[in-house]
């Protein structure tokens, strides 16, 4: 049974927990995957999403995640103006991804430091979110739980490791998904865990051999 | 550790601990939860001070949403109530009207709001619990507890039917809401866990079947007035229990029907847009001026 407050809450900025709330998350997931400042932010828009953008201020709520807004942020409305304001670029355009989940939005983003992202994220209604691809990895995030990511070379023994420097500290695997373009070739791995992940336990992953890079997301 | 999974357990749990519906609740919660009721009675604080201001902005609000289709009709109902004598409902079924317009206007302009079960029904039960207060005398702490009464049904309406329009059309969303806050309404009165059980089956038999068919996609129109409807509808039920009223068919089995009747609904009348009011021809022309403009 669900609980108390996803019967009476969340408190959120309307006028749709999916169009609108589940926006803003799947804009604030892109922001922290980028991990820095963003500057440069292209928006595509599918399935409902593309048509009924304007009445829900979907782009608006996407443009707010992307900057940090929380969604019950009353700033979410005047957010592309905000944006202007900051010096964020953005551009809005519609797609068509075929079979992709009705309310989709591909977010491509360039960071002050030059860090650039893409990220493909689907609002799946009441506000959650599921983001399914991060540069051209096929993945499964929901934004709900303290996430590491690594990039390693996909050969065996990685995962492991990986996954042991978390036991060590005692930090429970909730869910886990690899992907990989290729066999033999860089390798992408999604861990969402039961508590937060510390610095020192962040950098010990990236002192894993094998391991290119790992960042952590924290839940949104 | 509480467990219950229908109206009915709710009801029998409540009468054996000789507590209130609420405090069965607030004892579930804070058990799944893991945290203190105090905790909890915070939280639904923060949620009524945001339920509250909605209602109190949007009664002033003039703005329209996006689309242009609604916006000021709350403030219209309410100044029309303060001249109430040329009403026929009187001044708390317009109030609570004008109070539900007001939160939903509020959604609809992107202001801040609190999904109670859902955005498209958040006016219902702020509306209904705000005006029921006003009337009652009630204060802050028998607020917190009747939303969490209306909390409970809407959590056993989730797990036995549906609170979502996609898959059980409006009656899920807007009929859930007006459950709960006629289960609200009765906590207010003070009356017995039976008469909540009998406000949510009165108040959800009459609004079963109800599509969701809205123009142009938008939580517009039929949306907002259906909230200040709705609501109204809410207090009905709540007096027809509160008289000593009882519903034919058990809370439970109402519900039971809901979901089935959600099933049996056409999915073009589930939040798709295909067909209803949104497939008529006004509609439709509102829908092809509302997304070539500017393109």
């Amino acid at each position: 049974m669900r609980g108390v407050f996803d019967i009476i809450g969340p408190i959120m900025i309307g006028p749709s927990s999916s169009h609108t709330a589940g926006a803003v998350r799947i804009g604030l997931m892109a922001r922290k995957i980028l991990g820095e400042e963003p500057v440069q932010a292209t928006i595509e828009l599918y399935g409902s999403f593309a048509q009924t953008y304007k009445g829900h201020g979907t782009d608006k709520a996407i443009i707010a995640g992307i900057m940090g807004f929380a969604t019950d942020d009353e700033r979410i409305k005047d957010a592309l103006s905000i944006a202007v304001s900051k010096g964020l670029e953005y551009q809005i355009n519609t797609t068509d991804l075929g079979d992709a989940h009705p309310n989709t939005a591909v977010i491509y983003l360039i960071g002050e430091a030059g860090r650039m992202t893409k990220v493909v994220g689907a609002s799946i209604g009441g506000g959650n979110i599921r983001i399914t691809n991060i540069d051209e990895y096929d993945v499964e995030l929901t934004g709900q739980y303290h996430t590491l990511i690594s990039i390693h070379n996909d050969r065996p023994g990685v995962i492991t490791k990986v996954t042991s420097v978390l036991a060590k500290y005692k930090i429970n695997v909730a869910f886990m998904r690899v992907s990989r373009k290729s066999r033999g070739a860089e390798a992408l791995m999604i861990i969402e865990v039961d508590e937060p992940i510390p610095d020192d336990v962040l950098e010990e992953t990236k002192q894993v051999h094998g391991v290119t890079n790992s960042f952590r997301i924290p839940p949104i | 550790m509480i467990k219950f999974k229908n109206v009915q357990e709710l009801i029998a749990l409540a009468n054996e601990k000789e507590v209130a519906i609420y405090d069965v609740v607030m004892q579930y919660e804070a058990e799944t939860s893991q945290l203190q009721v105090d905790k909890i009675i915070d939280t639904m604080k923060q949620n009524w001070k945001v339920m509250r201001e909605s209602v109190e902005s949007g009664i002033r609000n003039q703005d329209k949403s996006a689309s242009g289709l609604v916006g000021g009709d709350a403030k219209r109902m309410h100044d029309y109530l303060t001249d109430n004598d040329k009403s026929y409902a009187g001044s708390m079924p317009l109030k609570v009207a004008a109070y539900a317009l007001a939160v939903s206007e509020v959604n609809a302009v992107m202001g801040r709001i609190v999904a109670c079960p859902t955005a498209g029904s958040c006016g219902i039960l702020p509306a209904a619990v705000l005006a029921g207060a006003q009337q009652k005398k009630c204060d802050e702490a028998m607020i917190i507890n009747a939303l969490f009464t209306a909390s409970g049904i809407g959590m056993v309406i989730a797990q036995n039917a549906s609170i979502a329009g996609a898959e059980g059309g409006c009656q899920a969303e807007c009929g859930s809401a007006a459950g709960m806050a006629a289960a609200a309404l009765v906590e207010l009165a003070g009356g017995t866990p039976e008469q909540v059980g009998q406000a949510v089956a009165l108040a959800l038999k009459n609004l079963l079947g109800l599509v969701c068919d809205p123009v142009a996609g938008l939580v517009e129109v039929p949306c907002v007035k259906r909230n200040g409807f709705a609501a109204v509808h809410a207090v009905m039920a709540a007096d027809m229990a509160l008289a000593g009223i009882k519903s034919v068919i058990p809370v439970d089995e109402v519900i039971d029907a809901m979901y089935k009747i959600g099933l049996a609904l056409p999915k073009s009348l589930r939040e798709t847009s295909e067909e209803g009011l949104a497939n008529t021809p006004t509609a439709r022309s509102i829908e092809k001026n509302l997304y070539s403009k500017d393109k």
